[in-house]
C-alpha cells in the first residue's frame, strides 16, 4: 500500500516536470526566488499540475468504479465502459456541453450534473434487465445489455454531434477519445464535489463487497444489508465515472485493467483492492498523460488512445492467464 | 429455540435484498390479496426446532425447503407468520444481531476472487466486528478453531478457489462457525459432493452438535443422510408440512411415497445403526 502511495505521489511530482520546457523540481520548490520570477514554478503550478491532478482524479475514480463494479456484480468483466456506464455519462456531458445546459445544484455544475444522470440512467438499464429475474444478476444479461446500452447511447451521441456546428462537432469527437485537456483548477474543482461525495461512499464499502462478492444470500445471513449496500455503491459508482467523464471524456480501459492488475499484487481483499486502485489508477493515467503529450510532441495524443493502446493488449493478456 | 408459525411466503413483491417479479395478476385462479394462491411457495408452515438438536427438511424439488431456509434466516421477510429464536422475534433484530444468533451454509458458493482459505472464514466475524474494525487477534484464535473443527486447518493459506468440493464445503462450515451463531441452516450441504465426501460432512456436522451442542436445520434429498443425522425431520411438499415429527416415526415408506411418489423399502440397518432408505421404483 505504501508503494501504492509512492508511486502516485512521485507521478504527480515528476510527470509535471515534462513537457515542451524542461523545468527542474530543485528550481520549482527554491523559495529564494518570489514566485512571480520563478518561471518554472510557474510552468509546474499553472501549466502543468493541473492536468497531472485531472488525471490523478480520472484515473482513481475510474479505477474505483471498476473495483465496485467487479464485486457488487460479481463479474471481472465489469467496468463502467463494458456496463456502458461512461457511454451514459458521456451522452448526458456532451448534451450538457452541445446545448449548454446552465443549471446547478449542491454547487454541482450543468457537466458533470448531466454526466452523473446519463452514468446512473444507463447503470439502471443494465442492472434492472439483469436483475429482473428472481435469481440474482445474470452475467450473460448483464454484459449483453451493457454491449447493448453502449451501441445504442453511440448511436444517440452520434445524433447529438450531427446537430451541433462544425466547430462544435470536431471538439466533441477529441472529446470523446478522452483527453484530458484541462489547463486550470476550475474543472477540478467542479469534479471534486461529486467525487468527494463518491469517495465517502466508497468508504463504506470494503468489506463489504468481499461478503457481496460470494453471493448477495450469503452476504446478507453475515449481517450484510445488502440492498442499502448495492444503492450506495452503484450511486457511488456512478458519480465518481460521471464526474471523470465530465473531466476528460471517456478514458477507456482504465476501470478494467486497474482492478485486475491491483489484485494481482495485493490480493482479493477490497479492503487492499480500494485503496490500491485508487493510488495506482490514478498513478497508471498519469503515466499514459505523459506519454500522451510527449510521444509525437509538440503535439498531444488523447490520453484515451494511450490507454486503449496499452489497455487493450493487457486485458487480452489477463484474458489469456485466467483461461 | 427456534419456532416459526404459520409461515407464509410468494415471490413478488421488494424483498430485502433486492427486487423480485411481479406476480401475474389472478386469471380465474383463486386469489389471495394480490397474491394468486399457485404462487404461493410456502403456505402455512409451522416448524419447532428444540435448541441442541438436527431437523432434517425432506421434500422435492421446488418444494420450499430453500424459501423456508431463506425465511427462518431473516433473509426473506415472510407474507404472514413469524419466526422466533429463543421467543424473540426475528424481525425486531437487526441484520447484524440475526447473523450472530442465525449461520447460514448455501448449497455451493462461488468465489469470483482469489481469496485465501484463511480470509474466508474471517468473513464470517463480519457481524462481531464494528464498520471499520479490522479482525484483531481473537478473531484469528476463532477462525483457527473453526478450520480446526472441520479438519481444514491444513488448508489456511491455500485459494479458496482451488480447493475440491468437499474441502470448500468444509471450509464453508468453517466460515459458518466463526459467526459463533447458536444456531446452523445447512441448505442440501451434500449435494454437489461425492460419496466420501458426503460422509465426511454428516459426520463432521454430527460432530459439531455433539460437541458443540450447536442447533442444525439441514436440507436435504438424502434420505439416508436425514436417517442418519437427524432427530427430526420435516416432510415439506408444495409449501405445506405434509408431517413432521421424530424421524423413526416419519421417515416410514408411506410417507415417502407420498412426498415423491416413489416406491421404496424403509429398514432399521443394523450395522449402520440407523434406519435405512432403499428407493424401488416410480409410483403413482
Amino acid at each position: 500500500m505504501a508503494g501504492f502511495g509512492t508511486l502516485a505521489l512521485a507521478a504527480c511530482l515528476f510527470a509535471p516536470l515534462v513537457g515542451s520546457t524542461r523545468i527542474h523540481l530543485s528550481a520549482v520548490f527554491d523559495r529564494s526566488m518570489p514566485y512571480a520570477d520563478n518561471i518554472d514554478a510557474q510552468i509546474f503550478f499553472v501549466a502543468r499540475l493541473p492536468r497531472v491532478l485531472a488525471a490523478l482524479l480520472v484515473g482513481s475514480a475510474l479505477a474505483l468504479s471498476g473495483v465496485v463494479f467487479q464485486a457488487l456484480l460479481r463479474n471481472p468483466l465489469a467496468s463502467p465502459d463494458t456496463l456502458g456506464v461512461s457511454a451514459g455519462a458521456s451522452l448526458g456531458a456532451m448534451m450538457a456541453i452541445t446545448f449548454t445546459f446552465s443549471f446547478s445544484l449542491l454547487g454541482i455544475s450543468a457537466v458533470p450534473l448531466a454526466s452523473f444522470a446519463g452514468s446512473l440512467g444507463a447503470l439502471t438499464i443494465v442492472y434492472g434487465l439483469s436483475t429482473a429475474r428472481r435469481r440474482g444478476t445474470s452475467a450473460i444479461v448483464l454484459l449483453l445489455g451493457g454491449v447493448t446500452v453502449q451501441a445504442l447511447l453511440s448511436a444517440v451521441i452520434a445524433f447529438v454531434q450531427y446537430l451541433a456546428d462544425f466547430t462544435q462537432t470536431f471538439r466533441n469527437v477529441r472529446w470523446l477519445m478522452g483527453s484530458l485537456d484541462v489547463a486550470s483548477y476550475a474543472p477540478i474543482g467542479a469534479a471534486l464535489v461529486p467525487m468527494a461525495i463518491a469517495w465517502a461512499g466508497f468508504a463504506t464499502l470494503p468489506r463489504v463487497l468481499d461478503l457481496i462478492s460470494l453471493g448477495s444470500e450469503s452476504a446478507a445471513a453475515r449481517g450484510v444489508n445488502v440492498e442499502r449496500t448495492e444503492r450506495v455503491a452503484l450511486v457511488s459508482a456512478s458519480l465518481a465515472t460521471g464526474a471523470a467523464v465530465s473531466l476528460a471524456g471517456p478514458v477507456s480501459f482504465v476501470g478494467i485493467i486497474v482492478p485486475h492488475l491491483v489484485r494481482l499484487i495485493v490480493g482479493a481483499d477490497h479492503r487492499l483492492v480500494l485503496p490500491a486502485s485508487a493510488l495506482f489508477g490514478g498513478a497508471f493515467l498519469i503515466g499514459c498523460d505523459l506519454v500522451a503529450r510527449t510521444i509525437i510532441a509538440p503535439l498531444e495524443l488523447p490520453v484515451g488512445i494511450v490507454t486503449a493502446i496499452i489497455g487493450g493488449p493487457v486485458f487480452l493478456w489477463l484474458l489469456f492467464r485466467r483461461a | 429455540m427456534l419456532a416459526a408459525t404459520d409461515i407464509s411466503f410468494a415471490y413478488g413483491r421488494r424483498t430485502r435484498h433486492g427486487p423480485a417479479n411481479r406476480l401475474r395478476q389472478g386469471s380465474g385462479a383463486q386469489e389471495a390479496g394480490h397474491y394468486v394462491l399457485q404462487d404461493y411457495v410456502l403456505q402455512d408452515v409451522s416448524i419447532e426446532v428444540e435448541h441442541g438438536t438436527i431437523v432434517g427438511l425432506l421434500g422435492p424439488n421446488g418444494s420450499g425447503k430453500t424459501t423456508l431456509l431463506r425465511v427462518v434466516a431473516g433473509i426473506l421477510p415472510p407474507l404472514s407468520g413469524r419466526v422466533l429464536i429463543s421467543g424473540q422475534p426475528i424481525e425486531q433484530l437487526t441484520r447484524r444481531e440475526l447473523a450472530r444468533r442465525v449461520a447460514v451454509v448455501p448449497q455451493e458458493t462461488h468465489s469470483t476472487f482469489d481469496f485465501s482459505v484463511m480470509d474466508m472464514v474471517l468473513m464470517g466475524r463480519y457481524p462481531h466486528l464494528g464498520p471499520f474494525e479490522l479482525e484483531g487477534a481473537a478473531d484469528q484464535e476463532i477462525a483457527r478453531e473453526a478450520l480446526m473443527a472441520t479438519g481444514t486447518a491444513a488448508l489456511e493459506t491455500r485459494a479458496f478457489a482451488t480447493l475440491s468440493g468437499g474441502e470448500k464445503q468444509r471450509v464453508i462450515i468453517a466460515s459458518a462457525l466463526a459467526q459463533a451463531s447458536e444456531m446452523l441452516l445447512l441448505d442440501e450441504p451434500t449435494a454437489a459432493l461425492d460419496l466420501g465426501y458426503q460422509f465426511e460432512i454428516a459426520a463432521l456436522l454430527r460432530r459439531l452438535n455433539a460437541e458443540r451442542g450447536t442447533t442444525m436445520i439441514v436440507s436435504t434429498h438424502d434420505l439416508n443422510l436425514a436417517a442418519a443425522l437427524c432427530e427430526h425431520i420435516v416432510l415439506l411438499k408444495g409449501g405445506r408440512v405434509l408431517a413432521h415429527g421424530p424421524t423413526k416415526d416419519t421417515l416410514t415408506a408411506e410417507n415417502i411415497r407420498w412426498l415423491y411418489d416413489v416406491d421404496a423399502d424403509v429398514q432399521f440397518h443394523q450395522r449402520a445403526g440407523h434406519l435405512t432408505v432403499v428407493p424401488i421404483a416410480r409410483a403413482y
